[in-house]
């Protein structure tokens, strides 16, 4: 029972890095109707620019945590206003691919300035409790509350304010939003700031938990991410949280109660048979037709 | 009548690849009008009311008193208060009714005159106010008409371009949205009216154009086309 409940914890942990970079996948989706696959070299640029304020600015964990998300948003905003908007008439492929293409070139560029392996420093004072035999660090419980916070203000930011009223009619449909007198490419824009600040955010969560990254470190937890809000139901900000969780707990559960070369095959078999009934993921519905 | 038009339309053009929607068409809208715009199917009045809210690229100028529109973003003519209700209503139909109509606020600074204007929509569409916390999605299509309208009088639209609001409506209820946007109007809001509907169309503008193919071949005050036999052969059923 406690290691279970060890394993839960450590699961918690995962699945909430997990979370918070499917959100960014799903906002995408959810006003674009687009897969933006830099999203997880986004992750990786976080975890890096972590790297960066923690080693060279020196700076505590706090004005780190920010300084990753506000240049990540920077970025991802560029991004958009560069690569993705010129395409928003063209067929969804092509943004696919640009998407991809964006990815590589951002693995490539931190390649170029760290040709090895970077070792994050401990931001936060490594310390454990145990309680009923159950152990719990400092950066663990940091992690998880933080995480929690994160997607608590998501979810008030998309129901209660103007900004996510217009993030919601867009995924709806976005021909009508100017009409409201809603600026569209602001909105795209703010959604791009929120969604790559948020899988900043879980990539510096991410380096401290495990502290040596690299440029490539993006595309597995990436692709992992982007099943997540799959399976939450993808363009639905709910469900890539709980998507997040599930595969955490999957990952964490076959890990430790089955040979751990398993994890992976095992983890994305039961997601595949979850879509098999659930062929639009636990919370999503299928998009209206537009006639 | 006021002598300097308050929308001004001149040689628009609008074409979608090698398709010409609208071939070189000039009108006027004055304060206080209603003016209708009727055509066929394809006629190109949908894509009129599209460049005129800056949906569309076009040729040609659009001068919003006095003021040429083609440098003006879309959601920026909303706020100079062109207001649109689109074809097929464009409600959001994950929003409730009063998110879509809060929605239509954005571009409005004046907080209590805008909660004035929730007071004064639910007074002219009571059904919406006993649906207020409903999704969009959920509103009949009449209702949702009339959210749409509805809408369009939340942006505080100076102008409201209406596109075939009588679509799918039954006869009662195209008579109530007419009656309604006939009150709109004598409190002030000037009407585009694009309709198909030729007959009630014609009964309730002071001016009307005829759209074929993208070109504009009769006018005349809404009594005079009503009366005109080519308008009663082609649009009123003979
Ligand atoms: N997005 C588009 N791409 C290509 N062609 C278009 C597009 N929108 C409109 N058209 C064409 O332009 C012409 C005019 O269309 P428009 O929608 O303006 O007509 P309409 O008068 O509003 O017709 P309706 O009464 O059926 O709504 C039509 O031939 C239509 O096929
Ligand atoms: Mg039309």
């Amino acid at each position: 029972m406690t290691y279970f409940l060890q394993q839960l914890l450590n699961a918690m942990q995962l699945g909430s890095i997990y979370a918070l970079i499917a959100l960014g996948y799903t906002m995408v989706y959810g006003i674009l109707t687009m897969i933006n696959f830099a999203h997880g070299d986004l992750f990786m640029v976080g975890a890096f620019l972590c790297f960066i304020a923690a080693t060279f600015l020196k700076l505590p964990f706090v004005p780190t945590l920010l300084l990753s998300m506000a240049g990540v948003a920077l970025l991802g905003v560029a991004i958009e206003r560069v690569a993705y908007k010129p395409l928003r008439q063209a067929p969804r492929v092509s943004a696919v691919i640009t998407a991809l293409g964006v990815g590589l070139f951002l693995e490539n560029f931190t390649l170029v300035f760290s040709p090895y392996p970077q070792h994050v420093p401990a931001l936060i004072a490594n310390r454990t409790w145990t309680i009923g035999g159950v152990s719990i660090s400092s950066l663990q419980i940091i992690i998880i509350l933080l995480s929690i916070a994160l997607m608590i203000i998501l979810d008030l930011v998309v129901r209660r304010t103007m900004v996510g009223m217009a993030m919601r009619a867009i995924s709806w449909d976005k021909s009508i939003v100017p009409l409201m007198g809603v600026p569209l490419d602001l909105i795209i824009s703010i959604t791009f700031a929120i969604g790559t600040s948020l899988g900043a955010a879980a990539g510096t969560m991410y380096s401290l938990a495990f502290p040596v990254i690299d440029p490539y470190m993006g595309i597995l937890v990436g692709w992992k991410a982007f099943i997540s809000a799959v399976v939450g139901g993808i363009g639905n900000i709910r469900g890539a949280m709980i998507g997040g969780f599930i595969l955490g707990g999957v990952e964490i559960m076959v890990a430790a109660f089955m040979p751990s070369t398993y994890r992976d095959f095992v983890a994305f078999g039961l997601l595949l048979i979850l879509l098999i009934f659930r062929p639009y993921g636990i919370l999503g519905k299928p998009r209206p037709q537009k006639v | 009548m006021n002598t300097a038009p308050l929308l001004s339309i001149r040689d628009l053009t609008v074409s979608y690849g090698n398709i010409k929607a609208v071939q070189g068409i000039s009108f006027d809208v004055y304060e206080g009008e209603i003016v209708t715009l009727i055509g066929a199917n394809g006629a190109g009045k949908s894509s009129t009311l599209r460049a005129i809210s800056g949906l569309a690229p076009y040729g040609g100028t659009i001068t919003y008193r006095g003021v040429d529109l083609r440098k003006t973003a879309a959601d920026k003519i909303v706020a100079l208060g062109i207001a649109q209700v689109p074809e097929g209503r464009g409600i959001f139909g994950n929003l409730t009714v009063q998110e879509n109509l809060k929605l239509a606020t954005w571009g409005r600074k004046d907080r209590p005159e805008v909660e004035r204007d929730y007071e004064r929509v639910f007074g002219i569409f009571p059904r919406l106010k006993e649906r207020r916390n409903q999704l969009g999605g959920t509103l009949s299509g009449g209702e949702q008409q009339m959210l749409a309208v509805a809408r369009a009088l939340m942006s505080r639209g100076k102008v409201m371009l209406l596109d075939e609001p009588s679509m799918g409506l039954s006869p009662v209820l195209v008579r109530e949205i007419f009656h309604v946007l006939t009150e709109i109007n004598q409190a002030g809001t000037t009407v585009l009216l694009v309709e198909q509907n030729a007959n009630m169309a014609l009964r309730v503008a002071s001016r009307g154009y005829v759209l074929e193919t993208g070109t504009l071949t009769l006018s005349g005050t809404g009594a005079e086309l009503l009366g005109n036999p080519r308008v009663k052969e082609a649009y009123l059923g003979g």
